[in-house]
């Protein structure tokens, strides 16, 4: 074949040389292509983290905007502080009473999310290349932030009463004979997204403790604190030990996720710096939402919402729970969460849920497969199922198609004798 | 002119659809049409009903949209539709179909094996994996029988990854197609019929960063190199053009096509697949050779609407 000269194509992009070694891993992906069509109705999707907002009074929330534009819409529609409006911060405290978490307004940074705290954390605290250690499983989203300042992430092992003191010990000794140190370590002690676990206190304490000893700073990602089926609101390693530990909340699963607002309460020294690399990322946090949030507080019984929120939940963890008991086939195990948004599947040896991930979506049921929430690799046999957003039915529905796919793929598996199935 | 762009589905496939879709729509505004876009979902007509469409313009991938199903439904509510008749459709959509009107055609097609699941199962995976690495010797290609965008398809390089790769595909569908990899330059040769008659557009020859031109490497703006014109000698050029011409007209294809081949070490032209609905995608082929040959993507699909209209 006759070929004409050397040339250079076009690769579509007049930038691919110049973009950062972190942005390699931003490409499209099967798995991605996949989530659009779980955005269907047509489809149960026990994969996004959804909160349901439809459990809020629209007519009420109208109320609040309206309340807060008559009453501040200089304010509201201006720039704000960098580490949020006043009369919030002082809301907070009473948003994280119900915890035992006591603090100053002064200790409180809001921002868009707690996701942004947790960036912003990381931001002031890690080079490239820093160890930051993390639950085996952990949430997707703070590994992404993770990834992005080019952290060194180790998993932890976890068991039934979460982040397993030993592993930690074991993984902190390994990085130190690496001549490598631990820079923070990440942790949802309570309704883990995606395991579904909590860390009862005397766990807590052994974790502050391996923390105290190894000086490791703590990230507590804290969420879903108050959504806790069984009447137990656990307290934060944070108001335990305020100088070790930056605690991370959110209004997004106790008010709505489209506010976007989150908060750190931090030491010292720390919170000051997180105030500037606040303003640097965002100036500051949006002043119209952060003044709805307060005037909701003011004005509202959100704690009664909150219960009206957690009575949902609980409905669908139910029927989940039932669904998957009374369906799956032997060998498939599962996380019974006593809160929060998730529960942690396990198929069993020899499946990956990222390839079935298709077979789910003909179906017309939709999960996250297990390896998202691992930088290494693992997972592979882990699916994260969400009970927060579906109406029961729904999910018992759901619960049914995954099972026949989960049967499936037993029968492909066997066939071709993946995994040791035959 | 009022024109219904159709795009999304259920399919894998869906979200690239979804990106064709919006493009075709915005280049046809640009051209001052009036498009409505309208995703494929059960309330497809009702919503067709209420726009009251002069033509349909269906940029659905996947099973509903491309094989023939969707042009049926279509046809039978009695809209001016865009593109191949639904009985073409069904032949270009299943691959090993589309290969036997290939081959009968006089086109060069790798050997194949088709399998469904059901005969793994019963006949015995081991001796039939044997078998095939036996036929069709190693690197090979496994992917499923129908669908785009190289979903579910896996190079297979040893005999250990092809159980694996027999569940990734088979988890998009219950046929699979098992093919030699074939080294050589790809190709793809656009078809596109206007007032005079079937042309080709310039050819894109494509350079994938990974051994198949995958999933990543489709969409994912960096990862793929296209030279466009391809650079292959002109007597290639043109036997290659010639082939994606008499393969739209042997499968009964309509308006638009694209035939993707691959150039072997000694010239040989192969047939890999034929696509009816290609991708409209930023890093789709269609619109790049569309923009080499000097065209704009809302013209030529207004051409098309427009002949549909006459």
């Amino acid at each position: 074949m006759a070929m004409t000269d050397k040339q250079t194509g076009s690769r579509l992009d007049p930038w691919v040389q110049a973009y950062a070694s972190r942005a390699t891993s931003m490409r499209a992906s099967e798995i991605r292509a996949l989530f659009a069509v779980a955005s269907r109705p047509e489809v149960v999707s026990l994969a996004g983290g959804m909160p349901f907002v439809e459990a809020l009074d629209v007519d009420m929330f109208r109320g609040v905007v309206d309340s807060v534009l008559t009453k501040n819409a200089k304010i509201a529609l201006q720039y704000g502080a960098g580490q949020g409006h006043v009369a919030l911060r002082e809301s907070i405290l009473g948003v994280m009473a119900p915890t035992a978490m006591t603090a100053h307004p002064d200790d409180i940074v809001i921002t868009a999310g707690s996701q942004m705290a947790i960036d912003l954390i990381v931001r002031v605290m890690c080079n490239p290349g820093d160890v930051i250690l993390v639950e085996s499983p952990s949430y997707v989203g703070a590994l992404g932030v993770f990834r992005a300042y080019e952290a060194d992430i180790r998993h932890v092992a976890m068991d039934e009463n979460g982040l397993n003191p030993t592993a930690l010990n074991e993984v902190i000794t390994k990085v130190k004979s690496e001549g490598k140190k631990v820079k923070l370590l990440y942790t949802i002690p309570s309704f883990h997204n995606p395991a579904g676990i909590t860390q009862p206190q005397s766990r807590r304490a052994e974790i502050l403790a391996i923390a105290e000893k190894e000086n490791v700073l703590i990230i507590e990602d804290d969420p879903y604190a108050l959504l806790s089926f069984d009447g137990v609101i656990h307290r934060p390693m944070a108001a335990v030990e305020k100088e070790r530990v930056v605690y991370c909340g959110s209004f997004s699963k106790i008010i709505s996720a489209g506010l976007r607002i989150g908060w750190a309460v931090a030491p010292h020294a720390l919170r000051e710096k997180l105030v500037l690399a606040n303003e640097a990322a965002t100036l500051c946090p949006s002043n119209f939402t952060q003044l709805i949030v307060d005037e909701y507080l003011r004005t509202q019984d959100w704690l009664a919402q909150v219960g009206v929120f957690r009575n949902i939940y609980q409905e669908r963890r139910d029927a989940l729970l039932g669904a998957l008991k009374a369906q799956m086939p032997a060998g498939v195990s599962w996380t019974v969460p006593t809160g929060g948004f998730y529960s942690w599947l396990t198929l069993p040896t020899g499946f990956d849920a990222t390839a079935m991930l298709p077979r789910a979506v003909t179906h017309l049921v939709a999960y996250v497969p297990g390896t998202g929430f691992y930088a290494d690799g693992q997972g592979r046999s882990n699916m994260r199922l969400s009970f927060c957003y579906p109406p029961p039915e729904r999910i018992i529905e759901g619960v049914n198609r995954l099972a026949a796919v989960v049967r499936e793929e037993a029968e492909l598996l066997k066939t071709f004798g993946v995994g040791g199935n035959k | 002119m009022r024109i219904a762009v159709l795009a999304g589905g259920l399919s894998a496939e869906r979200e690239v659809s979804l990106r064709s879709g919006r493009r075709v729509a915005q280049a046809l505004r640009n051209k001052g049409q009036e498009v409505f876009e309208v995703d494929v979902d059960a309330d497809l007509l009702p919503e067709l009903r209420k726009i009251n469409p002069d033509v349909v313009l269906p940029l659905v991938h996947g099973q509903v949209g491309e094989d023939g199903s969707l042009r049926e439904v279509l046809d039978v509510a009695g809209y001016k539709t865009v593109g191949s008749p639904s009985a073409a459709a069904r032949i270009a959509f299943e691959k090993p179909i589309a290969n036997q009107v290939a081959a009968a055609a006089g086109v060069f097609v790798p050997k194949s094996i088709v399998l469904p699941q059901e005969a793994f199962k019963s006949l015995g995976a081991p001796a039939l994996l044997d078998s095939a690495i036996s036929s069709i010797g190693l690197p090979m290609v496994v992917k499923p029988s129908h669908g785009g965008s190289a979903l579910g398809a896996t190079v297979v390089k040893s005999a250990e990854e092809l159980p694996a790769a027999m569940v990734t595909a088979f988890s998009y569908g219950s046929v699979v197609l098992m093919q030699p990899y074939l080294i050589g330059t790809e190709i793809a040769v656009c078809v596109l019929e206007d007032k005079s008659g079937v042309k080709t557009l310039p050819i894109v020859e494509i350079v994938p960063d990974h051994d198949l031109y995958d999933y990543d490497c489709r969409y994912t703006a960096g990862m793929t190199e296209f030279f466009v014109p391809a650079r292959i000698s002109n007597e290639i050029a043109n036997q290659a053009n010639e082939i994606a011409i008499r393969m739209h007209k042997a499968l009964g294809l309509k308006d638009i096509s694209r035939t993707d081949l691959i150039i072997d070490g000694a010239g040989n032209i192969w047939f890999l697949e034929v696509n009816i609905n290609p991708g409209q995608t930023e890093t789709s082929l269609f619109p790049q050779a569309v923009n080499a040959a000097g065209l704009d993507l809302g013209e030529v699909f207004l051409d098309l609407l427009t002949n549909l209209d006459q």
